[in-house]
């Protein structure tokens, strides 16, 4: 019940769409379906059959309904008027019917709308010949389709179906066919279709334009064709040929596809890193509570997104009470209930939003706990994993202690194909945002005032004092700094994993190791560092077939590592002994 | 050099009979409804206590005592306990779930016969060796890495961290065949006697006793000796130790494995008690939990990480029922303060105490600055 309420919900918008487009064309369309449904016998069939050539949404969806007997007909006098009841009901379960020859309701002779409910109207009937050819007719229409992914689609359809009737189908669309990617796709689906056939020769010769078009879709196919006993020797070699073929690209389509992955996780972890490289590798603070800063910028984005949407609000009551008062907290943030274009671009806000959320965050916790520990590393390690745990209790508080829900914009969504290479959109934006912050953070450091005193400052506390720089004005922003790019990682992770409480958890470990490896201070090293380490950290997990042990072997692996060169892959040398 | 001061002595003395004699002696011989009486369920608890303290001390060891910040004592806490959990399912038998010869989880992946490994852990001493040899290799293949490689200060945080973590992902598989996250639990004999009988549970409680009053009068012993000396100097400035001809490396490497079997023994005793063991003891942060025993008790005393250890873990029971939600708020803002405000710990804080009364009192009678006590100073960078 609840499929065909939705095939009307469809349908209605179809109808009212086409009353106002293209209201001349539409109406021939009608006319003929609305024949073809009153017509009896082998008419009827090349009637329905003569129907794929429109490509009208129109005719699918009313076939479709056709086949669920979901077409009724109304009998008034000697006359048959097929009708579609309207989705919505009234309290005595009957609906409006739509009459499938103009699209208008249908009126009585007070042009009053006439309600019916299912079980007063006799269904349109159908038998097994007919439905064969609405099914061939929806295939023809799904081949017509102007979206060249729903063609594409169709056509793997018909391709696996082992009909050999459909080769006839596809060629007629081959005919047609402009788009270089969906003729390859219908090349490869007849090719399949060819595989069955009883003549050898046919598919043998099938067998070699799969082997040429590296189908991986037909593996499974040229597969069975090979062990099948009953094949032709010259069939069974020619498969056997072609499952080599299709091996290996199955396999350079996965080392890329692994690469690519590699690369984006990479490009994540070299967000968080630098935050770190920041923070510890320059100014020596052990940020245990740097993960938390990542879920700062991710329920920043989380709130912008409900911001756009419906509002956001909450409230924590605390188990005390203050003369009876019980205390609490709540914010309520009202929506701005946008739609389209503008809703989808939240997260361009949500971007600078969580930077700035996270370094305002990184201020506080500079000024009121680590300004106090900056000749003590072990315990700014201790006192900021207090903090953490502080920070992680409120994020449950507030936001609860399940996952929250961010939607990925739609243009963040989809994915394009090189070669087979599947390449996320979001996973590509992650990697080119990744290149500009590193490029942004390198000018800061290197081209700005700002960051000469950073740099002053790091170098030598002490002697920058004296020089007059404010050394605690420039921790302050240097911490800050490196939080705001934490709280940048945490946007991207919400469009790529979950945001929960302790979503910073899982990365901080990781991310600490690529400071290491990368070697204390130098910006360059984390780069290549969280480049190798997500890359290989992907691989491992291919070899291995086990996230955990690709995770256990990397670690063990860099330990090893640091026996090689302590200082990490870019040391900066000095003559300190510490 | 004399072992203990008087006031050490009288503490040390009153806790030992307070734990050893009188908290068993109120559990076993008065009749329930007497006010004296001590639960079974306070007895383990406290024993669960005397486990953390081991635990704390051997973080003080390398904390305290030689500035080394292990992140990576839960993991050998755990491995101890997991020796001893794999002794305790063998002692199972067949009264599991299944009814089988073989623990129940392996039943449950699919194995009717015992893998080789399990074998030998029906003998207890078996399972004793292993829970001192598997630590103290792992502690000393890690030590020796790290240590000739000269990582020190944070970075040995950071990589003892990484190898908990990593521990703690493989004990999580179900294909380690130590029982994935779920772990052992559901024991019932250790050594022939029922673990969940009091008396039993006794037994245990007085051996925790026992054990950690011999961990503390051993590690008392050591810091008074010529190493423990090197030791205290190696946490004060290495490179010194280093020139004056010792070879730190050996040193820490020492005391890093000595830890990891405190730690480990920690566990032993640990299991049998709190009848579970899982991969989430093994975590970081049950490492970062001990090293705030030791920080709210007291860093470099041995009386301070036992303090410590009641003191929080008091707390904790007494805050996870009564605040769950902020159990952990508690936990946090207690380690911020201490870290910043109380770098000696509960210990440390009549001499801190003393010192600001003295700053005030000097202050108003003479109007000019006093140095100030040892006590609040920073303590020196690595």
């Amino acid at each position: 019940m609840k499929q065909s309420t939705k095939i009307y919900f469809t349908l209605l918008c179809g109808l009212l769409g086409m009353l106002t487009v293209s209201v001349a064309e539409d109406s021939a369309v009608r006319e003929n379906l609305s024949r073809s449904i009153l017509s009896e016998g082998a008419e009827q069939r090349q009637q329905v059959a003569a129907l794929a050539d429109t490509g009208s949404k129109l005719v699918h969806d009313v076939l479709v309904a056709w086949t669920r007997d979901n077409v009724f007909l109304v009998t008034t006098g000697a006359v048959k008027i097929p009708v579609l009841l309207e989705d919505l009901t009234d309290p005595n379960g009957k609906a409006r019917a739509i009459v499938i020859a103009d699209g208008k309701f249908l009126l009585d002779e007070n042009k009053k709308e006439l309600r019916f409910g299912p079980t007063e109207l006799t269904a349109a009937e159908t038998d097994s010949a007919l439905r064969g050819v609405i099914q061939q007719t929806l295939d023809s229409l799904a081949l017509a389709d102007p979206n060249p992914d729903s063609r594409r689609n169709a056509i793997l359809k018909l391709g696996n179906s082992h009909k050999l009737k459909n080769i006839a189908v596809l060629q007629t669309r081959l005919a047609k066919e402009t788009d270089a990617s969906v003729r390859r796709s219908i090349n490869e689906a007849i090719a399949m279709l060819q595989l069955g056939d009883r003549d050898p020769k046919i598919q043998s010769a099938a067998a070699h334009q799969l082997a040429a078009l590296k189908s991986i879709g037909s593996l499974d196919m040229v597969t069975a064709l090979a062990n099948n006993k009953s094949a032709a020797p010259e069939v069974v070699q020619a498969a056997n040929q072609a499952i080599v073929k299709i091996d290996g690209h199955i396999g350079v389509v996965n080392f890329f596809g692994t690469i690519f992955r590699g690369l984006s996780l990479g490009s994540i972890l070299l967000v968080v890193a630098l935050g770190l490289a920041i923070t510890f590798g320059l100014m020596g603070i052990i940020n245990m509570a740097h993960g938390e800063m990542i879920a700062v910028g991710a329920y920043t984005t989380y709130v912008v997104q409900n911001i756009f949407g419906a509002g956001f609000a909450f409230s924590v009551n605390l188990p005390f009470t203050f003369f009876g008062h019980p205390l609490g907290f709540g914010l309520h943030l009202p929506g701005m209930n946008a739609t389209g274009a503008f809703y989808e671009s939240y997260f361009l806000f949500a971007l600078p939003l969580s930077f700035m959320m996270a370094a305002l965050v990184g201020l506080v916790l500079e000024r009121t706990v680590i300004r106090f520990l900056y000749r003590r590393p072990l315990e700014s390690l201790l006192a900021t994993w207090g903090v953490s745990l502080v920070m992680q209790q409120l994020f449950r508080m507030v936001f609860g202690a399940n996952n929250v829900q961010v939607s990925s914009p739609n243009w963040l969504q989809g994915h394009f194909t090189i070669n087979d290479v599947l390449l996320g959109y979001n996973r590509v934006f992650v990697i080119a945002f990744a290149v500009l912050i590193v490029i942004g953070t390198w000018l800061l450091l290197t081209k700005t005032p700002l960051g000469l005193l950073i740099r002053a400052v790091m170098q030598n506390r002490d002697m920058a004092a004296c020089m007059g720089v404010r050394t605690a004005r420039v921790n302050m922003m240097t911490f800050a700094f490196g939080s705001g790019l934490a709280g940048l990682a945490g946007a991207f992770l919400s469009q790529i994993g979950n945001v929960g409480p302790s979503l910073g958890q899982s990365y901080i470990v990781d991310s600490f190791m690529t400071v290491v490896v990368g070697g204390v201070g130098s910006i360059v090293g984390t780069v290549y560092a969280s480049a190798g380490i997500g890359t290989s950290d992907q691989i491992l997990q291919q070899v291995t077939g086990s996230p955990v042990t690709g995770k256990i072997v990397v670690l063990v692996c860099i330990i090893l590592f640091l026996q090689w060169k302590p200082g990490g892959l870019f040391s900066i040398r000095s003559r300190n002994l510490d | 050099m004399r072992l203990f001061s008087k006031w050490e002595l009288i503490g040390v003395g009153a806790a030992v009979l307070l734990m050893l004699v009188i908290l068993p002696c109120l559990n076993a011989f008065t009749p329930e409804s007497s006010w004296l009486h001590v639960s079974n369920f306070t007895i383990t608890v406290y024993g669960k206590y005397l486990c953390y303290a081991m635990l704390a001390i051997s973080v003080d060891l390398l904390w305290g005592y030689t500035g080394l910040l292990s992140l990576g004592q839960s993991l050998f806490f755990a491995l101890g306990g997991y020796m001893m959990g794999m002794y305790l399912m063998r002692m199972i038998g067949d009264l599991g779930q299944y009814h089988q010869p073989i623990p129940d989880f392996l039943v449950f992946l699919g194995w009717s016969t015992l893998p080789a490994f399990w074998k030998p852990f029906s003998s207890l001493p078996f399972a004793m060796l292993m829970a001192i040899v598997l630590p103290g290799l792992l502690a000393g293949i890690f030590g020796y890495l790290a240590f000739r490689s000269r990582i020190r200060g944070v970075y040995f945080s950071i990589l003892t961290q990484a190898l908990t973590y990593a521990a703690c992902l493989l004990f999580f598989r179900n294909s380690l065949l130590l029982g994935g996250n779920n772990g052992f639990t559901d024991f019932k004999f250790i050594l022939g006697h029922d673990t969940r009988e009091p008396a039993t549970q006794r037994g245990l409680f007085v051996a925790s006793g026992v054990a950690l009053l011999l961990v503390y009068l051993f590690c008392k012993w050591l810091t008074t000796t010529k190493f423990g000396k090197v030791k205290r100097a190696i946490r004060d400035s290495e490179n010194r130790v280093m020139f004056s001809g010792y070879s730190t490396a050996n040193f820490k490497l020492f005391i890093f494995v000595l830890a990891s079997l405190i730690a480990s023994l920690a566990g032993v005793l640990y299991v049998p008690q709190v009848g579970i063991i899982n991969p989430s003891e093994m975590s970081t942060d049950k490492s970062l939990e001990a090293v705030v025993w030791v920080a709210v008790g007291g860093r470099g005393t041995l009386v301070g990480p036992v303090i410590g250890a009641f003191a929080v873990n008091a707390m904790k029971s007494w805050a996870t029922r009564a605040y769950p939600d902020l159990w952990l708020m508690f936990l946090g803002t207690m380690f911020i303060v201490v870290t910043i405000f109380m770098p000696k710990g509960i210990v440390g804080l009549p001499a801190q105490l003393k010192a600001v009364y003295q700053k005030m009192a000097q202050k108003n009678n003479a109007g000019f600055p006093v140095p100030v006590d040892a006590a609040v100073q920073p303590v020196k960078p690595e």
